[in-house]
């Protein structure tokens, strides 16, 4: 599922074809609604794709939300890659970075 | 070696070390660990430790026999009372001090050593220390007793542990825990039988182990010695000799083992210093770090950039995702290089893990970076140093927080907030976008609805609009003050442009919206979001067209009386817009009903609803005024034409927008309520536009059906009712004209003096509400001010 939102977000990307610059542009918004979930995409300036599932039961969820919690993950994501020792790849294991993502997520549930 | 005399006390000390050294109990050798610990323990330079070492003939014999041991100590004696290390000097030297070793096991010596020479600072710290807890320890520092077999075994887990355990107790407490664990042999560093403050132990054990098993180059002999010396650190002033000694025996025993590399010695000298009460960094562990900083990056104050930070803390041998970690906590503000405090911190960091203690989940106060100042105070001691240390951080993360001086000083979290703050300058241009919200996000957050207006609306508040927005982050509560702050900013502005008012109402409402929206989610942006509406609202209410209602209805002011009153009450407002918070007298010129129409057409949704609730609003509140408004404009609108119904609905906007802003600041969620008297209110003002030259007779019946409606919402009416009664007066005072759209040229005319002696009166009405409302905005922002220094910060 997943990986389908992936290939949405490919196809934006390609369909776009002036360079991101306006962080809002990064945010690609309700990539494909499905019946249970929403899947939101946001691409980086470095084409790091930052893709959210989100139940679709949690009708709170606004759009503006939605997005500060990406600039929310951008940052946290820039603060993990600040350190040296992260490989870019390897799975994140930022105990910052994970703890601002749960409590991202606990704050929308 | 040559022939040692020693006299009784030197004999019976040196007994004790030795025994506290022979940890195979062998009687014969001293376990090169438990000296080299020692060694470092003297606080001596590491070239004198080798020196001394190389005298006695341990290298030479590869172990520390009795002889040479004893030797050893004599030497240290000797070293530390200044003499030339000389074999000679050995029997040479009359009435040598016995030697002095600073360290948990040093600690035993160094009672000893003031047993034995009145050293009475360990002796003293020993016995606070000691006496506690009988049970723990088994050993008694005060005691001569020298439990150093067992002490220095356990220090060995103890040092693992200590670290950990002296963050946790108080160190006066540590050492006995260390005595404790001394107790409880264990053969090698793996067995803790940690109770107490087992817990920690534990995980010092393991870590222990683990670190000393991964460590090639330490396993053999320095988790002991740093170990016992950790243990001493718990004690302060004596346990950071300790340290400090334990990287000069580090460095012997690196030497000896001709292990290694520098890096490794620097490495068990870090551990043995890393903990430190417990993440204080000695001097000669800061000195160390100095050092091994001008190795990379000469320049004291320039950083260390991360690739050459990455290969020089990779030599540690600590696993990439400890050293991940690491950087986490040591990279302050996350800039991908070390400053120099920075880096102190990580190789602190670096020297605990090695010496098994668990890294912190968050960075200890006395390693916070700006600790700047210390570096003068490094030569104090260790204690004023590090307490500078602690002390720094307090002050570093203002400044590393401009943003938030205030707010910044307690919290390491603050530096980071200050630099979320930072962040969200960055972001909040981006987030301007936001502000296009919906009406719904609105109400939905009346606070953060209300806190946002404000903010946007006052340029000279600006700044204490961000400061509300920073204690809102950290407090909801500030929030609906900050509202109400906000609120009656916008609703000041709003008066102040006759025309624009309503834009700018609208534009603060719908920035304060959409801040809103991003405020829940997050607070920080929201505030930039509203900085950055302000900035939009400040410029011009032509301006900003993104969220907010379109362009100022400047243009929709084609009276050219209204533009009159718009420069004047531009600048009343500009005046009030620091105070305008909740402006009870004033009411913003509702009618601008003529106005609004204008502007209220060419607004998007939200701002309409926006508009429309300010302009209600402002309406509401005085709803004597609004009366009188509204008689005003029923007056006007008889004999009127299009510009002096302009006037007048100028006029009344004015006062009107000064009353909302009351309005607003009491109750954003009137808006909800107003809705519908948004309603009329946009009927109403269609309804003037449209009517042009038609009398307001249309325009300010419903207007006034909305005030009445209003009254309910509008609680602040109280000075209103003073200015209502003059407008009403100067509205009595004006013949009610009937609304006839073809009077004659006379009547027009004359209503239009009419209009324009009103239009005077509510000026002068709207400057006074206007003061009124600047003073109370900014005794309120005081208020919050004080309010949220005294809030604790929730980030995020």
């Amino acid at each position: 599922m997943v990986h389908t939102s992936l290939d949405v977000v490919d196809e934006k990307i390609s369909a776009m074809g002036k360079a991101l610059v306006d962080q809002r542009e990064l945010y690609l918004g309700l990539l494909y609604p499905t019946e249970d979930y929403k899947v939101y995409g946001y691409v980086t300036n470095s084409k790091v794709k930052f893709v959210m599932v989100v139940d679709s039961s949690n009708t709170a969820l606004r759009d503006n939300e939605i997005r500060s919690m990406f600039r929310k993950l951008h940052n946290s994501y820039t603060d993990v890659m600040c350190n040296p020792f992260y490989n870019p790849g390897d799975r994140i294991q930022s105990r910052a970075f994970d703890s601002m993502v749960t409590s991202m997520m606990i704050q929308v549930c | 070696m040559e022939g040692l005399t020693l006299s009784d006390a030197e004999q019976k000390y040196y007994s004790d070390l030795f025994s506290y050294c022979d940890i195979e109990s062998t009687k014969k050798v001293a376990a090169n660990g438990r000296v080299l610990e020692l060694f470092r323990a003297a606080q001596l330079p590491n070239d004198v430790v080798l020196q001394i070492m190389e005298l006695c003939g341990a290298t030479r014999l590869g172990y520390f026999g009795r002889s040479q041991f004893y030797i050893a100590l004599k030497l240290v004696a000797v070293a530390q009372s200044g003499f030339p290390l000389r074999v000679e000097s050995i029997n040479t030297v009359k009435d040598l001090p016995l030697p002095r070793f600073v360290a948990s096991k040093n600690e035993q010596e160094s009672r000893h050593a003031a047993s034995y020479s009145s050293d009475s600072e360990n002796q003293g710290s020993y016995s606070g220390v000691i006496p506690p807890p009988p049970g723990r320890g088994q050993v008694k520092k005060g005691s001569v007793s020298h439990d150093t077999v067992q002490p220095r075994t356990s220090a060995d887990q103890q040092e693992p542990a200590s670290p950990v355990v002296s963050p946790q107790q108080s160190p006066p407490t540590s050492p006995h825990t260390w005595r404790k664990h001394s107790r409880h042999p264990s053969g090698g560093n793996s067995e803790r039988p940690l109770a107490g403050p087992g817990p920690f132990w534990s995980p010092f054990g393991e870590a222990q182990s683990g670190s000393s098993a991964g460590d090639a180059v330490w396993s053999g002999h320095s988790p002991p010695p740093p170990q016992e010396t950790w243990v001493s650190f718990a004690d302060t002033p004596p346990t950071s000799t300790l340290l400090t000694m334990h990287p000069a025996s580090v460095q012997d025993q690196t030497t000896v083992r001709t292990v290694a590399s520098a890096t490794t010695a620097n490495e068990i000298r870090r551990q043995s210093s890393s903990y430190d009460d417990p993440w204080k960094i000695t001097d000669e562990q800061r000195q160390y770090y100095v050092n091994q900083f001008k190795t990379i990056q000469p320049d004291l104050n320039g950083f260390i950039p991360g690739s050459a930070a990455k290969e020089f803390f990779t030599k540690s041998k600590l696993p990439i995702l400890e050293l991940s970690h690491i950087w986490e906590l040591s990279d302050f503000d996350k800039d991908g290089a070390l400053t120099l405090d920075e880096f102190c911190a990580a190789f602190h960091l670096v020297v605990a893990r090695k010496n098994g203690y668990d890294l912190p989940e968050k960075l200890p106060e006395s390693l916070m970076p700006k600790l700047i100042d210390l570096e003068d105070s490094a030569d104090v001691g260790d204690q004023p140093g590090e307490v500078g240390y602690s002390g720094s951080p307090a002050e570093a993360p203002p400044s590393k927080s401009p943003s938030m001086p205030s707010l910044n000083q307690t919290w390491p979290e603050l530096n980071q907030s200050s630099e979320q703050w930072e962040t969200f300058s960055e972001r909040s241009s981006s987030s301007q976008t936001l502000t296009q919200f919906d009406s719904n996000i609105a109400p939905a957050d009346p606070d953060t609805a209300i806190v946002h207006p404000v903010p946007i609306r006052m340029t000279p508040s600006k700044i204490h609009m961000q400061e509300m927005e920073l204690k809102r982050t950290g407090s909801d509560h500030t929030n609906p003050t900050s509202p109400l702050l906000v609120k009656p900013s916008d609703l000041s502005e709003e008066s102040k442009i006759n025309s624009s008012v309503k834009f700018a109402s609208g534009n603060t409402v719908a920035d304060g919206y959409s801040s809103s929206d991003s405020f829940t989610s997050d607070p920080e942006q929201i505030g930039n979001n509203v900085t950055h509406q302000r900035s939009h609202s400040g410029t011009s209410p032509d301006n900003t067209a993104p969220p907010p209602p379109p362009p100022r209805p400047q243009p929709s002011h084609s009276r050219s009386s209204s533009l009159d009153m718009n420069r004047t009450f531009a600048v009343t407002t500009g005046q009030q817009q620091a105070g305008v918070v909740a402006h009870p007298p004033a009411v913003p010129p509702r009618p601008q009903p003529s106005q609004a129409p204008g502007p209220v057409v060419h607004r998007p949704v939200d701002a309409d609803g926006l508009i429309t609730h300010t302009s209600t609003s402002p309406q509401q509140i005085p709803e004597q005024p609004n009366f009188a408004d509204f008689s005003q404009f029923e007056v006007f609108a008889a004999s009127n034409v299009n510009e002096e119904q302009d006037d007048e609905a100028e006029k009344h906007p004015d006062i009107l927008p000064v009353e909302k802003a009351s309005d607003s600041a009491s109750s954003l969620r009137v808006a909800k309520t107003d809705s519908k008297i948004e309603e009329k209110t946009a009927a109403s003002v269609p309804a003037n536009v449209s009517k042009g030259t038609t009398p307001l007779a249309p325009p300010p019946k419903p207007v006034r059906r909305r005030l009445k409606s209003e009254d309910e919402l509008r609680p602040e009416v109280d000075e209103h009712t003073q200015k209502t009664g003059v407008l009403a007066a100067v509205l009595a005072s004006q013949p009610s004209i009937p609304r006839s759209v073809g009077k004659d040229k006379k009547a027009i005319q004359a209503s239009i003096r009419r209009n324009k002696e009103t239009n005077t009166v509510l000026a002068r009405l709207n400057s006074e509400l206007q003061q009124q409302l600047k003073d109370v905005l900014e005794e309120r922002i005081s208020l919050e001010v004080q309010l949220e220094q005294l809030r604790p910060f929730s980030h995020l």
